[in-house]
């Protein structure tokens, strides 16, 4: 047999560029599927709780060249509220009706003949409000709130859901530990903020009460139903589809999905298609972000450093309305709870709070820098406390390599790895050693710092993690929810011309181009024979729940659909040039594009396969079916519901780094400069080497942005202060290090068909908690919230300077 | 001075990819509405609309511009270039290749206003080319790709 050259594993440049570069990208806003569209602008509310008095639409309504004003009661009639995933009693619309909750809360719909007329319109709205106390904190209170504080009528302490877990017995441990170490982190509430907003156009076709709406909304297609059920309709009636381009995600478009039914719901309304373009405030203050996290953390430890029980208590700040699929951001990282370390007796406690907040959602690491924040810091403070090196303190705990597959105390099965390795490489990478001798040099005002974080990064969510929000009980009396599948289709024309189809919505990442070389390997084709289709489109794609793009998972999902689909067209293929050979199909094979018997290359082309299967399917041995448009849906077995004592495998395959940063600290003006940034990946097999570089560059410069600049900042009274992206600071080139070392150890996965592992999070998750380590490492003092603004190092070295002050 | 209300259409003649346009446009009517509802050159991005992100750089008589922070009308008599003329330049190829080849592309919505900086910044040094790109938000890349595309066209451009 002839050795194939293969696609997958080489850099190959991406087949997008070629469009995007020039400016032939297709946006949401360069889009206009439809004849006759009109557009919408949004009036927001300037309080964070408010009821709703009076609105007048009349004056709007003269305006010429609008068409249609719509208040939140004219809309929220047309729907039910959407479904949430607790069993609190939340009523969720897309817009206010009787009261407001968070600044920037829809509150009525111009639709007007372009989005200048619209906008001068929503000036013309007269609302009315009576203010009322805005609820900022996520500690639910210990006493009864006031009920005017409350969010929701009947939710006690506007806490949406609560749920105690203990595996092991982890209260005892602590009892009975050596030492116990108890500290409180505060993780910011930030956000994803993609270069492109929002964008919707929606289409109510009257006689057939069909809704399609397309918009950047890549998924998980769970919500589908969940839309479909706010409208009121039938699921085949809500046609959702996505345009090729999206321009950065990043996890904050899942929750343009509110937005889709209000724009559908106003186009049934005013009767032509509607087109809303989000500007860039609407972004900041009415779209999602990630969660804010209070975390308690208890760690019970040996005197040598071996930890033998840890206690997490974390309250999840989720917005002014638990919106689906929170309280996800609690349970995403269930399963990895103790990150990297073999800790067998563990106590979580969670508490989603609502407060008069932006609701929240899907954010790129989405639970994970919540969760690695405080594990890794504290890691470092039991180090510091017992006098061990923190990279010995990690290398005592983490999980041996002969202990694979390991099964984590919640129930994740970690298949594959090898810690010790990849820490080790970049110990080496880094030369860590050789700056720990540094560390302790100043120079004027500047101090150094060394900092380290190990990350075990899932990808492939478990469909089922987000029903542990249920109780045993509870979830007995629903359907069992898991997996974590995806589909892909590909297709030969009558004239061998070949086609995939995805189900992936890619956002940026080049789901395209590693889609090519999948299939150009599996058929043995050169990858430019091969178009891929990445628009979604739910009447005419195939999909299920989980499609979509989040949860990296398109390299543990994904491609596995693609290369089910692809196996499956080389297989007809092949079971039919056997039948036309007479021969048995097991001696023959595909290369370059023909059949091959062995080493004897046989009459039979792929193009010709396909050609006689379209023009001649009389002549179709029995079984064949005329036509090839073969589709799979690909999942992982071992991703199931939760069990009855509350353990899950929260993803499909978890990959593992490590990042160590060295960083200066000016004390005099509070800034931190990163001199060098480290990490090593354990992704399995890479797909396409180059993109994964992609995605680590871009994890590293997102995780830096959330360590040191990003937050939504809201004041006492609900007020965002940071409505643009001059408050809102989005690292520039200028904040990112010179020095970056990458690389890679890698342990493929035999779950996945080609060993990869997701990795686009994971330096989301591990930067902020490096940074951190680093910054305590150069101050001296425990780092316990972040962004690590100049603000906040000078609060920090003042508030130490003062304690040490009264201890002396 | 132009004075016009900022409903009342006034006239704009103007020269866009090289291409002569006469029209009635309202003076509140922003450069890049213009360029992509009018012109349908939707190559051209919008980001911010505050003059932060750089998503809308074109060339307004070959300076790059962010075009969020004009409106149509002052452009009378001028020559814009968008990424759709720009993709017409003999520069352009080496650009493409050289962001293409160190992946300095994710989702490309930045992409379009990159371009026309480098494009025409050609003589820069290593040190500028820093100071240039601050002026464009990238949150796909982490700028590594596309610093390192624009190092190899200036390295080319040094090697003749
Ligand atoms: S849209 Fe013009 S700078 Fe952002
Ligand atoms: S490539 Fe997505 S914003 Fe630059």
């Amino acid at each position: 047999m002839t050795s194939e050259k293969t696609w997958i594993g080489r850099p190959v440049t991406r087949i997008e560029d070629g469009r995007l570069i020039r400016g032939e990208g297709r946006f949401m806003a360069d889009i206009n599927p439809v004849p006759g569209i009109r557009h919408a602008a949004i009036l927001r509310s300037p309080y964070a709780h408010a009821a709703i008095r009076s609105i007048n639409i009349q004056e709007a309504l003269l305006r010429n060249g609008v068409l249609g004003v719509f208040t939140g009661e004219m809309i929220n009639r047309e729907l039910n509220p959407f479904p949430v995933g607790v069993s609190a009693p939340v009523n969720y619309y897309p817009i206010a009706h009787s009261k407001v909750r968070y600044v920037g809360e829809p509150v009525a719909v111009v639709v007007a003949e372009n989005r200048y007329v619209a906008e001068d319109a929503l000036r013309d709205i007269v609302v009315h409000y009576d203010t009322l106390p805005s609820s900022m904190d996520i500690e639910p209170a210990k006493g009864q709130l006031d009920p005017s504080a409350l969010l929701h009528e009947d939710i006690l302490n506007n806490v949406a859901s609560s749920r105690r877990f203990e595996y092991g017995r982890c209260e005892k441990e602590l009892k009975q530990a050596e030492v116990v170490l108890t500290n409180r982190f505060r993780y910011p509430r930030n956000t994803a903020v993609p270069i492109e907003t929002y964008g919707v156009i929606a289409n109510y076709e009257s006689h057939s009460d069909y809704y399609t709406i397309w918009s950047n909304f890549h998924g998980p297609f769970t919500l589908h139903s969940v839309m479909a059920h706010a409208l009121k309709i039938d699921t085949h009636k809500l046609r959702l589809c996505s345009p090729s381009d999206i321009g950065g995600s990043f996890g904050v478009k899942s929750a343009v999905y509110p937005y889709a039914v209000l724009m559908g719901v106003v186009s049934k309304l005013v009767r032509c298609p509607v087109k809303w373009v989000e500007d860039r405030l609407e972004h900041m203050q009415g779209s999602s972000s990630a969660t804010q996290r209070i975390t308690d953390v208890t760690m019970g430890l040996s005197c040598g450093g071996k930890i033998t029980a840890l206690k997490l208590v974390q309250y999840d700040d989720v917005g002014a309305y638990i919106r689906a699929p929170e309280p996800a951001t609690l349970y995403r990282t269930h399963g990895n709870l103790t990150g990297a370390y073999d800790i067998r007796n563990v106590l979580v406690e969670n508490y989603a709070v609502m407060t008069n907040r932006v609701p929240t959602g899907l954010i790129r690491g989405f639970g994970g820098p919540q969760l690695y924040f405080p594990l890794e810091r504290m890691i470092d403070i039991a180090a510091r406390h017992l006098g061990i090196d923190p990279v010995d303190m990690r290398r005592r705990n983490f999980i041996r390599i002969d202990a694979f597959p390991y099964t984590t105390a919640s129930g994740a099965v970690y298949d594959s790895g090898n810690y010790q390795a990849v820490l080790e490489q970049a110990l080496e990478k880094s030369e860590y050693n050789h700056f720990r001798h540094q560390r302790s040099e100043t120079s004027g005002s500047l101090r150094y710092g060394l900092g380290v974080a190990a990350v075990v990064e899932p990808s492939g969510s478990n469909m089922g993690y987000v029903s542990l929000a249920f109780t045993p009980t509870e979830r007995m009396a629903q359907w069992p929810k898991s997996g974590a599948a995806a589909a892909a289709t590909v297709a030969i024309d009558p004239l061998g011309g070949i086609s995939v189809r995805l189900d992936s919505v890619p956002e940026g990442q080049g789901h395209e181009t590693v889609a090519r070389q999948i299939v150009a390997d599996a058929l043995t084709v050169p990858m430019d024979a091969v178009r891929v289709i990445v628009e979604m489109d739910t009447a005419t794609s195939a999909w299920t729940v989980s499609s979509g793009s989040y949860s990296s998972r398109f390299a543990s999902a994904g491609s596995g659909a693609i290369l089910g689909a692809a196996q499956k067209v080389r297989d007809k293929l092949l079971v039919l040039a056997a039948a036309k050979l007479g021969i048995d199909v097991s001696t023959l094979h595909l290369h370059q594009g023909w059949v091959w018997q062995d080493k004897q290359k046989t009459v039979w082309s792929l193009r010709r396969l396909a050609g006689s299967i379209h023009w001649n399917p009389a002549d179709m041995p029995k079984g064949i079916e005329a036509g090839i448009h073969e589709t799979c849906y690909f999942t992982l077995p071992q991703v199931s519901a939760p069990s009855v004592d509350d353990r899950i495998n929260s993803s499909a395959v978890y990959g593992f780094l490590i990042d160590i940063v060295k960083l200066a600290v000016d004390i005099e003006t509070g800034q931190i400069r990163i001199l060098d940034y480290t990490t090593v990946h354990d992704a399995g097999t890479l797909l396409n080497p180059l993109l994964a570089q992609g995605q680590i560059y871009g994890g590293i410069a997102f995780g830096i942005g959330s360590a040191l600049y990003e937050e939504l900042v809201y004041d006492n009274n609900g007020q965002l202060l940071t409505g643009s992206l001059m408050d809102y600071f989005v690292p520039t080139i200028s904040e990112m290090p010179k020095h970056l070392k990458l690389s890679h150890h890698s342990t493929p996965t035999e779950l996945t068909p080609l060993g990869a592992k997701g990795l686009g999070e994971g330096n989301v998750m591990a930067a902020p908690a490096a940074i951190a380590n680093a910054l305590s490492d150069a101050l001296g003092i425990e780092v316990l919230h972040l962004p690590l603004t100049p603000q906040t190092v000078f609060e920090l070295m003042h508030s130490h300077q003062r304690k040490e002050a009264t201890r002396t | 001075m132009l004075k016009v209300k900022h409903d009342e259409l006034a006239t704009l003649n103007m020269a866009v990819n090289g291409h002569y346009y006469r029209r009635a446009v309202e003076s509140r009517l922003l450069l890049v509405d213009f360029l992509r509802d009018e012109l349908g050159l939707t190559g051209t991005h919008v980001g911010c609309e505050q003059g932060i992100c750089g998503a809308c750089t074109v060339l307004i008589e070959g300076v790059p511009a962010r075009s969020c922070l004009h409106f149509a009308l002052s452009m009378k008599g001028k020559e814009i270039t968008t990424i759709e003329g720009l993709s017409e330049w003999p520069q352009f190829p080496a650009i493409a290749e050289a962001l293409s080849r160190r992946h300095g592309v994710q989702c490309g919505f930045c992409t379009p206003g990159i371009v026309a900086s480098m494009i025409t910044e050609e003589g820069v040094s290593e040190e500028e080319i820093d100071v240039l790109l601050a002026g464009h938000l990238c949150r796909c890349t982490g700028y590594v790709g596309i610093r390192q595309a624009w190092q190899d066209i200036l390295a080319k451009k040094e090697g003749k």
